[in-house]
């Protein structure tokens, strides 16, 4: 069972690691400190409750664009029960997770931008008195001319919702390199398209929940289903116009983030205002329908796109061009314009770029970073270029890529510096597992075959914030005991970062996973690092975990070398002792070490930190996309098309992902089949569509379909280990990159299966019926 | 109105409004807080309890329609020391990532394997197709419950 069930490649043999590289944990498949999340015993946000806590429920606008004339909270203050009601002149501090672009109030103060947008808040004894109270806050708007999709936004520049008021754009990047129109025009074939993404939502399965308490000693505590407790404490600070050291930021294990949970929300600061307000605790709950108005998800995209190549496959330049649609305010949406176009240059690009990304305001529920942030829609316009290019120059899709491949070690076109690089043997490994060369083009018609590449960064260099400490940070506490505490400020979403980080340390000391303990996500308790976001976790707090965990390595050996009366190089760190090298039966026990090393040095501790090396080009926004590492992916897509229903059924994926090393090979594989799962379902179900009037066509699970067990694809994850020079124990990212494939190979497996490109997604029955009858109309005339 | 149920094998009294969700109930005056509340609306299966031995969203049933009957919920399968063959599966298989719809997948798959002890990979599906989750792509989650499946019919734990 063992053996079939490694699914991982090896690129080639490789140095053998370092003299006593850690002691045998990295690698090794098994549990991942999961055990009580099995139980029920996890405590999630909204499982805390409080003595004497409130209940808050925000009154949200119900119009898409209208003025707040004035708002009377009579009527809800005499509802028994009721307690208190804040509107925005309580909280009149703009904020926004990117400092240039702070454009939201807690509580919209004169303006509300978007059907949802909250106006008010009250909490009251029960949550019911608190839903009926919001019901009764009275509130006058005048309304106001609005845009509610793309087209709106650029065609009515009057509506105003962009910085100066006199047009609706958040951001217009535009980046050219290279002599773009002079090599379309020598190119041998040019393809061109346009791709509609309409957007689609993060949906974890635990809505947002904040509790806030000031306590007696003044001390405002905050707990949150957030991914970014930093970024949180630093803006309840500045909009409660509190000092941060009354300020205290707690993240509870969460149900599932995926991004959507990157920035501060409305019902922090309203918690944290009204539980100053009142005196008692005080806690939101968003509920099912307020998520889907709330989220943050992927931006709706239009990409026009030209790609050029020779007659031999040579990519000669691409022309992008991008409308995005970013919703109301502007949260991470600098990044996302960025992001569109700058990611795209890895694995396999052209030589020379030029791509121009304008996001709009639009009078809808807010975008922002959702898992494979900015990087998802165009990938989807670049892939599906790459196999156009491919029929049309009858090359294989995969060979095409093959040959326009960035070297690892080198830098690209847009000036990302690229040091591990396992994207070559991610498409052979695909290749190989999907029986590639001797099925596609054979399984008959409704059936094919689809390839597509990516890379993404590990982290990012870009610290949200500009300064100069550390991104990342852990501290070590050692105990006498045996136990060892890692304090981590990274935030554990289910996506495994808490166990990485005790592989880590229980590997560098020769523990077992039993002795450590991670406490994470408590701005109070652990050092700062920036969050769960830009895949970072592994690379940068892991690369932090690593070296405070050698600090303390060191003392054991040099404590122990001491007491065997050897040199420190000769003492090995074992899984459960330290002995020596050459006469291994010589050792103590890792307990013992610890207790030598404490009598030696004094009570032992460390702390590690990381920064990324100095990265990115010399040009404005060159540094953004710019990463210490890239992780890269190939999938392959098996899918059969129902001819009379249009059905796409996604049979299944193979999917390499290059993480550098797997440190636990069950988490990597499960973040790859969360990924593919993930993207399979933007691609063929998901779809958040907002009408004409700003309301959600259906906020709730039934009629916003994210995929049941019957609907999924059988996903074949095959880890690709490329060693990062610079990653943890050669270690790079897993929970992102490996999305970005999973919807241009749906895309071109179908076109392999029944010959026809659908651009809009997702690829639902009635749009591939549509394009079905089309190629079936147009055939005869062709004939 | 006081109600009696039998919730995890003990017998419970409360005094509560006949119509409070019978999720309220076990989350608030029962304590036990390992139902999880996903949409409220009957459609994640987040809140997945047996009543009576049948899977039923917690959030749609009210607690007076419990009067006399058996409850089931995570907290029942097992504990840290004594995880249930379910829960060790979900474990050692990567089953659960974020976990919060893991305590009404593990009840859902309970439900399955008393009324199926040896289902097959499509029984599995099915099973379970009422339980949305968001980060595992679910084909952890049936490979635990493949292997759960069999550990338990070689203790002879199939049929409850």
């Amino acid at each position: 069972m063992a053996a079939s069930d490694d699914t991982r490649v090896r690129p080639a043999p490789r140095e053998p690691a370092g003299a006593n590289e850690g002691s045998g944990l990295v690698g090794r498949r098994g549990r991942a400190l999961i055990a009580p999340r099995v139980t029920g015993q996890v405590r999630y946000t909204d499982d805390l409750a409080l003595p004497r806590m409130l209940f808050g429920r925000l009154v949200r606008c119900p119009h898409p664009h209208a003025r707040i004339v004035g708002i009377d909270a009579t009527r809800a203050l005499a509802r028994p029960g009721v307690v208190a009601v804040i509107t925005g002149k309580d909280l009149p501090e703009r904020f926004g997770i990117i400092p240039w672009t702070p454009d939201e109030y807690p509580l919209a103060l004169d303006r509300a931008r978007f059907v949802g947008d909250a106006v008010a808040a009250v909490c009251a004894t029960d949550e019911r008195a608190a839903h009926e109270a919001a019901d009764l806050v009275d509130v006058e708007y005048e309304i106001l001319p609005a845009a509610t999709d793309l087209d709106g936004a650029i065609a009515r520049p009057e509506v105003g919702l962009g910085r100066a008021g006199t047009d609706n754009v958040s951001k217009e990047v535009a980046l050219a390199f290279g002599d773009v129109d002079g090599l379309l025009a020598a190119s041998d074939v040019v393809v061109e398209g346009e791709i509609h993404y309409e957007g689609s939502a993060h949906a974890p399965i635990e809505t947002h929940c904040a509790l806030a308490q000031l306590d007696k000693n003044g001390l405002l505590t905050v707990w949150s289903t957030t991914q970014v407790p930093h970024y949180l404490h630093r803006e309840l600070s500045r909009v409660l116009r509190l000092p941060p050291t009354r300020i205290r930021v707690v993240q509870p294990p969460i149900g599932g983030a995926f991004g959507g949970k990157s920035e501060p929300f409305s019902l922090e600061f309203c918690a944290a205002k009204l539980a100053m307000v009142t005196g008692r605790p005080v806690k939101f709950l968003y509920t099912r329908e307020e998520e889907f108005y709330a989220h943050r998800g992927r931006h709706p995209m239009r990409i026009r796109m030209k790609v050029g190549a020779m007659a031999d496959g040579t990519l000669t330049a691409v022309d992008a061009e991008t409308a995005i649609d970013g919703g109301a305010y502007s949260s991470f949406g600098l990044v996302t314009s960025y992001y569109s176009g700058q990611l795209l240059t890895l694995p396999a690009f052209a030589q020379a770029y030029r791509f121009k990304s304008t996001r709009y305001f639009t009078n809808k529920p807010p975008c922002g970073p959702k898992r494979g942030h900015g990087s998802v829609q165009p990938r989807f316009a670049f892939e599906t270029a790459l196999d156009k290019l491919a029929v049309a120059l009858g090359l294989d899709p995969i060979d095409l890529r093959r040959r326009n491949l960035v070297p690892p070690d080198s830098t690209t076109l847009n000036g990302l510096r690229v040091t591990s690089n396992g994207i070559a043997q991610c498409l052979d490994a695909v290749e190989s597992a999907s029986g590639w060369a001797e099925r596609r083009g054979k399984l008959g018609v409704g059936r094919g075959l689809g390839v597509a590449s990516s890379a993404y960064i590990s982290g990012t260099n870009y610290a949200i914030y500009p300064n100069d400490m550390p991104q990342s940070a852990v501290q070590l506490k050692v105990d006498r005991s045996g136990v060892v505490t890692v304090f981590s400020g990274q935030s554990e979403i289910g996506q495994g970062c808490d166990a990485m980080l005790a592989v880590i340390v229980a590997d560098e000391l020769g523990l077992d996973l039993g002795s450590v303990r991670v406490v994470s996500g408590d701005t109070d308790l652990a050092p700062v690092d920036l969050g769960a976001y830009s895949s970072r976790g592994t690379f940068m707090n892991g690369n932090a975990a690593l070296s405070a965990a050698r600090e303390v390595r060191h003392k054991l050996v040099a404590a122990v070398a001491e007491k065997l009366g050897v040199t420190p190089r000769e003492v090995l760190v074992t899984r459960g002792a330290l002995c020596v090298a050459a006469d291994p039966a010589r050792g103590v026990p890792v307990t013992e070490a610890i207790a030598l090393a404490e009598a030696k040095f004094g009570t032992l501790g460390a702390v590690g930190f990381y920064n990324t090396p100095k990265l990115g080009a010399d040009y404005r926004g060159g540094t953004i996309g710019a990463s210490p590492a890239y992780s890269f992916t190939a999938h392959v897509a098996e899918v059969a098309v129902d001819l009379e229903t249009g059905k796409v059924d996604v049979v299944r994926v193979w999917a390499a992902h290059d993480c550098g090393k797997a440190l636990c090979p069950t988490a990597v594989e499960g973040q790859i089949a969360g990924s593919v799962y993930m993207g399979a379902a933007e691609a063929l179900f998901e779809e958040h569509v907002i009408g004409k009037d700003g309301l959600h066509l259906g906020p709730n699970l039934l009629d916003y379909r994210i995929p049941t067990t019957l609907d999924v694809p059988d996903i074949v994850p095959l880890i690709v280990e490329s060693d990062d020079p610079e990653g943890p124990r050669g270690a790079k990212e897993a929970g992102e990159g490996p999305l970005h494939p999973s919807i241009p190979a749906i895309a071109n497996a179908i076109f392999d299966a029944v010959g026809v490109r659908i651009d809009r997604l997702p690829f639902s029955p009635s749009r591939v019926l549509a394009a079905l009858r089309a190629a079936a109309r147009a055939r005869p005339a062709a004939e | 109105m006081k109600v009696t149920l039998t919730v995890n094998g003990s017998h419970r009294e409360l005094d509560v409004p006949p119509l409070m969700r019978l999720i309220d109930a076990l989350r608030g005056p029962l304590g036990l807080t390992g139902t999880k509340e996903g949409c409220a609306e009957g459609e994640c299966g987040a809140c997945t309890v047996l009543l009576d031995g049948d899977p039923v969203c917690s959030c749609l049933v009210p607690v007076g329609q419990c009067a006399g009957r058996s409850v089931t919920t995570v907290e029942g399968l097992g504990s840290i020391d004594h995880l249930a063959p379910l829960q060790r599966m979900f474990v050692d298989h990567g089953g659960a990532q974020c976990g919060i719809c893991t305590p009404g997948m593990l009840v859902a798959a309970e439900a399955l394997l008393r009324r199926t002890p040896k289902p097959t990979e499509a029984e599995i599906r099915e099973g379970l197709a009422g339980n949305l989750c968001r980060c595992t792509g679910y084909q952890r989650i049936v490979e635990s419950v493949k292997a759960a499946a069999e550990l338990r019919g070689d203790r002879g734990e199939g049929a409850a």
